[in-house]
């Protein structure tokens, strides 16, 4: 089947095979390998990219499904070589160790800052519930998340003023 | 070294790591690509015991796009190795362990048959072509029941499913027991767990036939022991081997080891050259088939007097030791019998250990390896001595532990702790837990009904694995460091960090030394190819050993270059030339540290003997291990309605002595407190009788999430090490080994209103709510 989407802003057209899952095309077809596969079940949450806005597991969904979607992937993220806010909180903290798990964690935690600019603790904690790290205990991730947020703020509040 | 600015050792300083792996730029084994690529995919048993009577390969090797189909055949053609166990204690009993297997399966997910073909969905399709016929066996699940004379043989030439039997000692134990006040006595269960690195494990393999030379990518920890063992076990040339550990997505101890999937994937790279294969490990593969962690279950009995001090104690256990021994799994017993004292002063000891085979994968190291078990059921001894005697746990501990002048301590199993002021960190822990508010609170909350419980752990681990007498492989460590000629420096690392952040923390090192910037300085490590001989990552050693080898390879750069300093300078020979502030010194110039690096290169003018060029290698071999300690104090309520536990307060104090860079310490510290609490409250790995693993998936297996985990309070003392010049101890495995006791302490702390004396670990919430209905109607 064609498929012709957008992956970080930039335009592709490719004939896959209906079974190709949307993670398999961007690593194995795109070559955007920073997405990573974890466990292929939906559970650990190495795959999350961002689906039209909204953080899915890539080995859930198939490469057909994202026909005429916008992908973005960890790739795409910084804006040249400012890094995200999100990216920035993940290093500033400690966010990470093995660095597996830290491409979908930095998905999801967009998303949920996109949902909710302010979140609380409880909130940063539960909005992680679809990903899994087994190297830092979610402390520095729930930190990384925190300065981001703040970060974010503050940059508004720059603007706005 | 600079004077003028800030050092780097000992500053929280963010990892020169990170900007790869947050911008998706790391590459692990299933990132690099490669032309002409084949897909390997692993025919498993569905069998925890059977006997294979045919095992027929001409249809999946006749399907269209298979490239080759091997059983044991063509690995015993190919005079193909066994996968080795590098600790077969004396005595031990053991069979083969071949990479496919032979005429018998031994466990659910033991490879029997590869399939490569050009894709990896032609390979699994391919799979089931593979036809296998099995007569299925009774087996041997529980491992104390795998010790009764009718039970089932996992070896039948072994005629016995004992493996090996150890112990140590010393002092009159059994005098101790009978003249004792009190004996305290309990069932201790360490149930396996699945160590479960986010990353599964990977390989690819590529052989040039006209060099001999065969590369291995390899999600491992230890690269260099992979080159000797693949080579041994495929019949090349170490030399002929390069082994690259890249990107390791963590590993805890499952990546510590070398599995049957990588000698077969250089088997069949052998067979295909130039092709290259290549094989990524499913997370139902890593559940069945990567090494298991802990898997002990004992008896420890406590001699005390009546004010509660230790006279001796006695730990019998049995380690399930899974159907085959993997790289070190009969050694991770005996680290619990040797730390079986914990932090304390007794008279007499006696651990002994049984081995035994069951139809399970294999146990070995996972994170803490041994030491969790021993901590785990000396401070539940404790705890239940305290509330035998009416003594508070605080003060028990107290009265048991060896003062700081007693330092370098002997334990009664023999090992001398290096130093420790476990005073100071007890004190600390419950200065900041508040614990006279905390207990206040307490009892005014059980007063109302609810239930709080208050667990302590006090902890001493061994670290820096550590002495090569102690190693199978040796304990030392390597390092080479370059002064480039335009003044960067490159260190080679032997140690293979996989998330540790020792790119970081040795740049610290280095950037110190030669008063450089961070940014100047490249770590390397994980490419046999690039680095030098080493050991790798394990026992929390990165530091301690690779760190100080580092040191000792900067000083003999710098010692030469201070030499052809005094050369550049005009100096006589035996005039004195420091280095500080970014140059050499002598009487009245100095040369900056740039131009000794360029000129040592240019070779244009140098003194007599002096060979042209700024690198040197060294290691370092330890006298002694390092054994960090602290203590934790957990705080948790139980839900009386659902018996589901909830942390209230987290507060840990450890001291790994110094601390490099205390941001990674944290790190360190949390990740280990995270897998305590996965060991404490929710992870196991089960088997069913006929040895099917229930917890077969993520969905069956739970690793704690984001808010399962509470707000860990971290706090260190540090107390230097004498073992290493650094004065540091390790703190990989910290977490791991004090927060289990202290988690499951502070359960049956809150369970006390129902006379709960002991729970076994997972303390899920249905076993914690029966146990409330049953206690509750007494």
């Amino acid at each position: 089947m064609k498929i012709a989407l957008s992956v970080n802003s930039g335009r592709h057209e490719h004939e896959v095979e209906p079974r190709l899952l949307l993670v398999q095309y961007l690593r194995d077809v795109l070559g955007l390998t920073g997405t990573h596969v974890g466990c292929e079940t939906g559970l650990c949450g190495a795959c999350t990219v961002m689906l039209d806005g909204v953080a899915v597991k890539s080995c859930m969904v198939l490469a057909v499904q994202a026909n005429g979607a916008s992908v973005q992937t960890i790739e795409g993220l910084a804006q040249g070589a400012k890094l995200d806010p999100v990216q920035e909180g993940f290093w500033e903290r400690h966010a990470l160790q093995c660095g597996f798990c830290t491409p979908g964690m930095i998905i999801a935690a967009r998303a949920l800052l996109s949902r909710s600019p302010q979140p609380s603790e409880e909130e940063i904690r539960r909005g992680l519930e679809g990903n899994l790290c087994r190297c830092t205990g979610y402390q520095h991730i729930v930190e990384a998340i925190q300065h981001a947020a703040k970060q974010t703020s503050a940059a508004e509040q720059g603007r706005a003023s | 070294m600079s004077a003028t600015r800030e050092a780097y050792v000992g500053r929280r300083i963010k990892r020169t790591e990170d900007p790869r792996l947050i911008q998706g730029l790391g590459q692990y084994v299933d990132d690099f690509r490669f032309a002409d690529l084949q897909s390997v995919s692993i025919l498993r048993s569905p069998h925890a015991h059977a006997r294979v009577t045919s095992l027929d390969l001409s249809r999946a090797r006749a399907a269209k796009g298979i490239i080759a189909v091997v059983s044991v055949a063509d690995l015993d053609r190919a005079r193909v190795g066994d996968v080795p166990c590098a600790a077969v204690l004396a005595g031990m009993k053991k069979s083969a362990h071949r990479p496919l297997a032979t005429r018998k399966v031994r466990f659910v997910g033991e490879p029997v048959a590869a399939v490569v073909a050009s894709s990896p969905e032609a390979a699994r399709d391919a799979i089931d072509l593979v036809q296998v016929e099995y007569e299925p066996l009774p087996a041997a699940i529980d491992p104390e029941a795998a010790l009764r004379p009718d039970a089932p043989l996992v070896h039948e030439e072994l005629e016995t499913n004992r493996a090996f039997d150890w112990s140590v000692t010393s002092g009159n134990v059994e005098a101790a027991f009978k003249s004792a006040a009190h004996v305290v006595s309990q069932r201790i269960v360490h149930q396996r767990l699945i160590p479960c690195s986010i990353e599964p494990r990977g390989a690819v393999a590529q052989y040039f036939p006209g060099d001999r030379q065969l590369t291995l990518y390899t999600s491992t920890q230890i690269p260099h022991l992979v080159r000797s063992m693949l080579a041994g076990a495929i019949g090349l040339p170490e030399n002929h081997v390069r082994v690259v550990a890249p990107e390791v997505g963590g590993g805890f101890g499952s990546k510590l080891n070398f599995y049957a999937e990588e000698i077969l994937l250089a088997f069949l790279a052998m067979q295909l050259a130039p092709r290259p294969v290549k094989w990524i490990e499913s997370r139902r593969e890593n559940f069945a088939a990567t090494i298991h962690g802990r898997g002990q279950v004992g008896t420890i009995e406590g001699a005390v007097t009546t004010d509660g001090r230790l006279l001796g104690v006695r730990y019998r256990s049995i380690q399930d030791l899974g159907a085959y021994p993997q790289l070190l799994g009969p050694a991770i017993p005996t680290l619990t019998g040797l730390m079986a004292c914990g932090c304390y002063k007794m008279d007499s000891i006696l651990v002994e250990v049984t081995g035994v085979y069951t139809n399970q994968m294999s146990t070995d190291a996972y994170r803490g390896a041994g030491r969790p078990e021993a901590t785990y059921q000396i401070e539940r001894l404790m705890d239940i001595i305290a509330d035998e005697l009416r003594i508070d746990p605080i003060e028990l501990r107290r009265r048991n532990m060896p003062h700081p002048e007693e330092f370098p301590f002997k334990t009664a199993t023999g090992l001398t702790y290096d130093s420790g002021n476990y005073q100071q960190a007890l004190d600390r822990a419950l200065q900041i837990a508040g614990i006279q508010k905390l207990r206040e609170e307490q009892r005014k909350q059980r007063e109302q009904g609810k239930l709080i419980g208050i667990g302590l752990s006090c902890y001493a681990e061994i670290c820096a694995l550590g002495p090569s007498p102690a190693v199978p492989s040796g304990g030392w460590e390597s390092a080479t460091v370059r002064v480039e000629p335009s003044a960067k420096v490159t260190v080679l690392t032997g140690a293979s960090p996989h998330g540790q952040g020792e790119e970081t923390t040795f740049a610290q090192l280095a950037a110190d030394f030669f008063g450089i910037g961070l940014e100047d300085i490249s770590v390397k490590h994980g490419d046999t190819a690039e680095v030098q001989y080493g050991i790798g990552t394990f026992g929390s050693r990165n530091m301690a050993l690779g760190g100080t080898a580092i040191v000792r390879a900067m000083e003999r750069v710098l010692e030469k270059m201070k030499i052809l300093a005094r050369h550049l300078l005009g100096a006589p020979s035996n005039a004195a030339v420091t280095f500080s502030d970014g140059a050499f010194r002598g009487a009245d110039k100095s040369i900056p540290f740039a131009e000794v690096a360029a000129a040592a290169h240019r070779a244009a003018s140098i003194p007599d003997g002096f060979e042209p060029g700024l690198a040197a290698t060294a290691s370092f071999e330890p006298k002694n291990f390092t054994f960090p300690f602290g203590t934790h104090v957990c705080v948790v309520e139980v839900d009386r309605e659902t018996g589901d536990v909830h942390f209230l307060r987290y507060v840990a104090v450890d001291d790994c002595g110094r601390a490099i860079n205390p941001m990674l310490v944290d790190g360190q510290v949390h990740g280990g407190i995270a897998q305590s609490i996965g060991q404490a409250l929710y992870e196991e790995a089960v088997y069913d009788e006929a040895g099917q693993l229930v917890t077969g998936e993520l969905m069956d297996y739970a690793i704690p999430k984001a808010h399962q985990c509470p707000r860990f309070e971290t706090d260190r003392t540090e107390t230097p090490s004498d073992s290493n010049p650094l004065g540091v101890k390790g703190v990989g495995e910290a977490g791991t080994i004090g927060a289990t006791p202290a988690i499951v302490n502070a359960v049956v702390d809150a369970l006390e209103p129902f006379g709960v004396r002991h729970i076994d670990m997972p303390l899920k919430p249905e076993k914690i709510w029966r146990l409330m209905q049953k206690e509750g109607k007494r």
